[in-house]
């Protein structure tokens, strides 16, 4: 009996030791979304003050396309806006911008600042559409197939890593089917 | 070439390891001298060969060598020579060579210094040591080699993470890294008395230094870690119970037990198996630590950057070496001889109580940390775990230790009598009582950060009462008092010295997390804010240059009433090579307090600055009391009876029944 005492921390280590290995296989960022393989909500939103056009759901039917879900409040955002841009420029796909709960003229100033690599941007002021999207936080990117449905979610700002494997191949994927 | 060399080393070192690994292992099963006798140079060997490899890195990292990867990645020929220097361990590839830089510098020191270790125990303990670096050269060499080269070589590198790029967090490294290879010792020496299914007194004092060397460098480690996340992060906390960090807690946790329990083992001969578990719990914590900062089976706010393969590596080690050795504990421990006995009421009573509450609060952190692992792993569902969870465990655990903390010194080994050492204290009780009620009476609660201030009291007026009462301090003449003191172990002084610093440290934390102020504000030039009786204008901003930055800095005048106390130049940084900003934050510090104010963003439209101030009452006592608890701990270290060698077994064992005289109140 004395002795089983002595074989508890092996067990104990044995389980942890067990979920560290099956937790290889799952990624800490990832948060499940419903929408996956979903059509694109139903919603219209406005353009930013001074720009010619905003965003809806017809828009983002017809061509493989991303939609990023960003504020000139947001920090993480800024990390991404480079990546953001030379997959517009470099990779020619093309991006639409969701501005969250921003006031026009931060967003604008931000833009001008950093750039703007969107096509289109709808201002999304008081987050209603970002609710239908299943938005929880910013920046939010998806992949949106010529269907117009979601195709993929990245919650959280996007690094190359996810762009290369992820984005990129499937945005092949999606072109030519 | 240079990078080849060091490359070349490393392999070389890996052999070397192999050989020390089985030569000395098997001489000791076998009674071969000779095999045995090689522990001694091929350690020498493994600290020279590794320490060409981070020379030559090091070299690269210096002229700005761009044909290796690991420079391109991490330098940039503008970075100022410090961070070209530190830069080397700043990420990855290069943490890993400093990290084996350390093993084998702890090998070599227990060849070079260990002679009055049996020899068996000691080609035990260098070959058990070998195993680990053997684990690591071959991580290094298969997943993370820094010497890879680049073709063609850019012009320039990428630099370093401006966050790194700090003296702060240029020194945090090592001391961590210090701290926490530095248990491989005691693991090392726990392994190897359960091969040699033995353990006793003797082998507790060798153990020890190890021990208190490693925590010593952990907890200036750590507390760098802290300050530098206080000042650079800009966000004025400087501990956010992130995995990270919580990785180094858990071993330091796990440690201070392990000091603790290994007096037990050294002078009352008793808590042998629990001592050996701890030592094996502690280091597998910290080479635990250094694969969840690797593998990204968790988010946290500051890792390295991420890559599979490396978590796998890294997990198959810690099985190899945990696993392994919990095994070999499960086989051995049941057949190590129980020791003395002990009443409840003890100075052993003391020390497993303190030893049950902090491998509880390790338990805890542990489970905190990893609950979002595996609540996910079984599929109920993504939960993160905060700092709430965190203060509603951590602190009731902490609250019971430094109330025995204080105590236990004050009991006799083997059976003690608690109200003698109730009596002692009953000065030390009335301080702690005072500082409450000045707590009541100048903030009024919360009621937490009154139990925080009764905890430092507690701790830092019981450790001076302690000292007091061995130096019979009034009970005689001063003279005599300061002779005894003159005369105590530096052990003992450590020992006061340790105790004390966590109860100013506590005091700081309490301070700061319950009495700060802060103010948000958009100010533009011209602008005055008012926080905590200071005022702050608002002079002026002008761009400042530095050799790889470009920075706004703010100029604040800082009054209180009419008269100008200091001015303050908080700056906002962006380094154009990763294009990425730092707050480097302004601080006036004060034996109390921290004026602290940083500068965020600048709205172009309107011309006004983010400008956030805070006002940290005690802050500085949290970093102040980390370095003196380390200092505590070389102190001990210092200690004659480490020193002087430690004695062969049959007189250790002899000693080790001797109650000093000078702990026995009773005396």
């Amino acid at each position: 009996m004395r002795r089983l005492i002595f074989v508890v921390p092996l067990l104990l280590f044995a389980g942890v030791g067990a979920a560290f290995y099956v937790g290889f296989d799952r990624d800490p960022q990832a948060i499940p979304s419903v929408l996956i393989d979903k059509p694109v909500p139903t919603f219209a939103l406005p353009p930013l003050p001074g720009q010619s056009a905003g965003l809806s759901s017809e828009d983002l039917k017809g061509d493989v396309q991303l939609v990023n879900v960003f504020a000139s409040w947001c920090v993480p955002c800024k990390l991404e806006h480079p990546i953001i841009t030379r997959l517009a420029r470099e990779q020619g796909v093309t991006v639409r911008g969701i501005n969250y709960k921003d006031k026009p003229e931060d967003a604008l100033n931000w833009l001008a600042r950093n750039g703007n690599p969107y096509a289109t941007i709808g201002a999304d002021a008081d987050g209603r559409a970002a609710i239908d999207w299943g938005v929880y936080g910013v920046p939010e990117t998806f992949l949106i197939d010529r269907q117009g449905r979601i195709r993929f979610k990245q919650a959280g700002p996007l690094t190359p890593e996810v762009v290369e494997k992820q984005i990129l191949p499937l945005v092949k994927e999606l072109r030519k089917g | 070439m240079i990078p080849e060399l060091g490359h070349y080393a490393l392999v070389l070192a890996l052999f070397t390891a192999l050989v020390q690994a089985g030569l000395p292992l098997a001489g000791a099963a076998t009674r071969n001298t000779a095999w045995m006798a090689v522990a001694r140079p091929a350690s020498y060997a493994q600290l020279a060969l590794i320490l060409v490899a981070y020379g030559a890195l090091t070299w690269a990292h210096v002229v700005s060598d761009f044909s290796v990867a690991n420079v391109v990645e991490n330098s940039h020929s503008l970075k100022p020579m410090l961070y070209k220097v530190s830069g080397v361990w700043g990420n990855h590839e290069g943490s890993m060579v400093l990290w084996v830089v350390m093993l084998a510098a702890f090998g070599a020191a227990v060849a070079a210094f260990g002679r009055n270790l049996p020899p068996t125990l000691k080609a035990r303990v260098l070959s058990v040591q070998a195993m680990i670096a053997v684990g690591f050269l071959l991580f290094i060499l298969i997943t993370s080699n820094p010497f890879l080269r680049v073709v063609p070589a850019p012009i320039d590198g990428r630099d370093l993470n401006p966050l790194l790029q700090d003296p702060g967090l240029a020194f945090h490294p090592p001391f961590l890294y210090a701290g926490y290879v530095g248990f491989s010792m005691a693991f090392s020496f726990a392994v190897a008395a359960l091969i040699e299914g033995r353990v006793d007194p003797a082998w507790a004092r060798w153990v020890r230094p190890w021990t208190l060397a490693a925590w010593s460098m952990l907890t200036i480690g750590i507390a760098m870690g802290a300050w530098w996340a206080y000042y650079e992060l800009g966000w004025g906390g400087w501990w956010y119970w992130d995995p990270v960090e919580n990785a180094s807690l858990m071993p330091w946790l796990a440690g201070t037990a392990l000091l603790h329990s290994a007096i037990v083992v050294e002078k009352r001969d008793a808590l042998k198996t629990w001592t050996i578990l701890l030592a094996i719990i502690t280091f597998s914590l910290s080479l635990m630590g250094t694969f969840l900062v690797r593998s990204g089976i968790l988010t946290s706010v500051h890792a390295f950057a991420v890559d599979p393969k490396r978590g796998v590596f890294i997990l198959i080690l810690l099985l190899l070496a945990t696993g392994g050795s919990l095994l070999l504990y499960s086989l051995r421990a049941p057949t190590l001889k129980a020791g003395g006995l002990f009443a409840p009421v003890s100075r052993e009573g003391a020390l497993v109580l303190n030893n049950l509450l902090l491998s509880t609060a390790t338990a805890t952190v542990f489970i905190g940390t990893l609950y979002p692992l595996f609540m996910d792993i079984l599929k109920l569902g993504k939960v993160s775990v905060g700092a709430p969870f965190f203060n509603a465990t951590f602190i009731p655990l902490m609250v019971p230790m430094i109330a025995v903390m204080v105590v236990g010194p004050l009991l006799a080994w083997k059976r003690g009598d608690l109200t003698y050492a109730l009596k002692k204290l009953m000065l030390a009780g009335a301080v702690t009582v005072a500082a409450v009620l000045w707590g009541v009476a100048a903030h009024g609660g919360p009621v937490l950060a009154l139990i925080g201030i009764g905890a430092a009291a507690w701790a830092f007026f019981g450790a001076l009462a302690e000292f007091a009462e061995r130096i019979r301090l009034f009970r005689g003449p001063l003279s005599d008092s300061l002779h005894r003191a003159r005369h105590l172990p530096r052990s003992a002084w450590g020992m006061t010295i340790t105790h004390a610093a966590l109860g100013i440290a506590i005091a700081g934390m309490v301070g700061t997390s319950a009495w700060n102020s802060e103010v948000i504000r958009a100010m533009k030039p011209g602008d005055t804010a008012d926080i905590a009786g200071f005022t702050l204008t608002f002079d002026s901003i002008q761009q400042v240059q530095g050799p790889n930055w470009k920075a706004d800095q703010a100029t604040f005048t800082v009054r209180r009433g009419d008269a100008v106390v200091t001015v303050l130049e908080p700056q906002r940084r962006s380094y154009s090579t990763r294009m990425m900003s730092t707050t480097e934050a302004a601080i006036r510090t004060t034996l109390f307090s921290d004026l602290y104010v940083a500068l965020g963003d600048p709205d172009t439209k309107t011309g006004m600055w983010t400008v956030r101030l805070y006002h940290h009452p005690l802050v500085p006592w949290i970093w102040a009391g980390g370095v003196l608890m380390a200092l505590g701990g070389l102190l001990s270290l210092s200690d004659r009876r480490f020193r002087v060698g430690a004695p062969t077994r049959k007189t250790a064992a002899q000693k080790g029944k001797a109650v000093p005289a000078h702990a026995h109140p009773a005396e």
